[in-house]
């Protein structure tokens, strides 16, 4: 059995906590410093589907065709009903019926 | 067809926004429970306790490098090894430098510790909620924060259940839960889409991801491919213009 609140453990998770804390601050903090042009303006516009497809899309193309038929299928839900919380429901039991039947991936 | 470029109002907090804020955040609580979960599984696996698990949930707070780091979690922690999860945290978690920094126009006027302390709230869906609601005009910072604090408690206990039934759960991929972020995220961008111009920058960013994720190790994909879609959105003329040098 392990300890209760092993001291080595708690400084890696005090030292990941920094850094992503810094993640979470930073770039609010630099922001102050930058003075938000049109241009920017349309930079700050893009990032929410940015960040989206590079985080998503490698995940996907990784993951295989049953990962991949099961994004599609949260967006045509999306699409048809404009509603998030079916799309995650749909999206997770696409995937999980798909290897149910013995789809790998 | 929605314009970016009207004026906001600078943010304000008012109660009204609350269950707006946490209704719009709804739909992500079955999936952050189950990505929990599975989570507090794969903690049981790798010999943690369960008080330990608790205090990564609510300290690092950020579900993709927990998972990520757990993973690869070495046998002795060193100065080294520690290092290396802090880098390997970094690379993961650094996407919410560029979410915060999308929120400063809309957080810009609050008083530094209102706008910082709410920073630490930054989550992908949290975030995504967020700015439909800004891009639809919204200036009611509760609406961030009911959510957030929402998110906050849910993963904070998610991995209980996990960690006590980790022997059903060895295979959270069964139950699709690796599908909760992908499927989430997929049903964010729909909304997001403003015609196939304004989606020049997400082409961009997933070419710059897809190849950097194939020839760097690691997790620099995505703030590789995030930042290279935005700065190729910043270089585009205004569409009035015409001829975009994307």
């Amino acid at each position: 059995m392990t300890d209760f609140l092993r001291s080595d453990v708690m400084l890696a998770f005090a030292v990941m906590t920094a850094v992503t804390v810094a993640s979470r601050l930073g770039g609010y903090w630099l922001m102050g410093y930058v003075n938000v042009t049109p241009r920017v303006r349309r930079m700050l516009d893009a990032l929410p589907g940015s960040i989206i497809v590079a985080a998503a899309l490698p995940v996907a193309v990784n993951g295989g065709p049953v990962v991949i038929f099961a994004i599609f299928a949260a967006m045509a839900v999306t699409i048809i009903r404009r509603n998030d919380f079916i799309a995650v429901i749909v999206g997770m039991a696409v995937a999980a019926a798909a290897r149910a039947l013995g789809f790998g991936g | 067809m929605h314009n970016t470029h009207i004026p906001k109002a600078p943010a304000y907090w008012s109660r009204a926004a609350i269950l707006p804020g946490i209704v719009a955040i709804g739909p992500m609580l079955p999936g952050t429970l189950a990505f929990g979960m599975a989570f507090g599984a794969l903690c049981a696996q790798k010999n943690f306790s369960l008080a330990e698990v608790v205090v990564m949930m609510g300290t690092v707070y950020g579900g993709l490098s927990q998972f990520v780091a757990v993973q690869s979690w070495p046998d002795v922690l060193t100065p080294g090894t520690i290092a290396t999860l802090a880098l390997l945290t970094l690379t993961v978690n650094i996407r919410f430098m560029l979410m915060s920094a999308t929120l400063r126009p809309w957080f810009g006027t609050l008083p530094a510790w209102q706008a910082y302390s709410s920073m630490l709230l930054v989550t992908d869906g949290g975030w995504l909620a967020a700015m439909r609601y800004r891009d639809r005009g919204g200036a009611d910072a509760m609406f961030y924060i009911g959510g957030g604090i929402v998110l906050y408690l849910v993963w904070l206990v998610a991995a209980i259940p996990g960690f006590l039934l980790a022997e059903q759960l060895t295979d959270p991929k069964k139950y699709g839960v690796d599908l909760v972020m992908p499927a989430f995220y997929a049903a964010m961008l729909v909304p997001a889409w403003k015609g196939p111009r304004r989606a020049i920058p997400w082409v961009v960013s997933g070419v710059v991801a897809l190849l950097v994720h194939w020839l760097v190790a690691g997790w620099w994909f995505i703030i590789a491919g995030a930042l290279s879609g935005a700065l190729s959105a910043g270089f585009m003329d205004e569409p009035e213009k015409s001829g975009a040098a994307a």
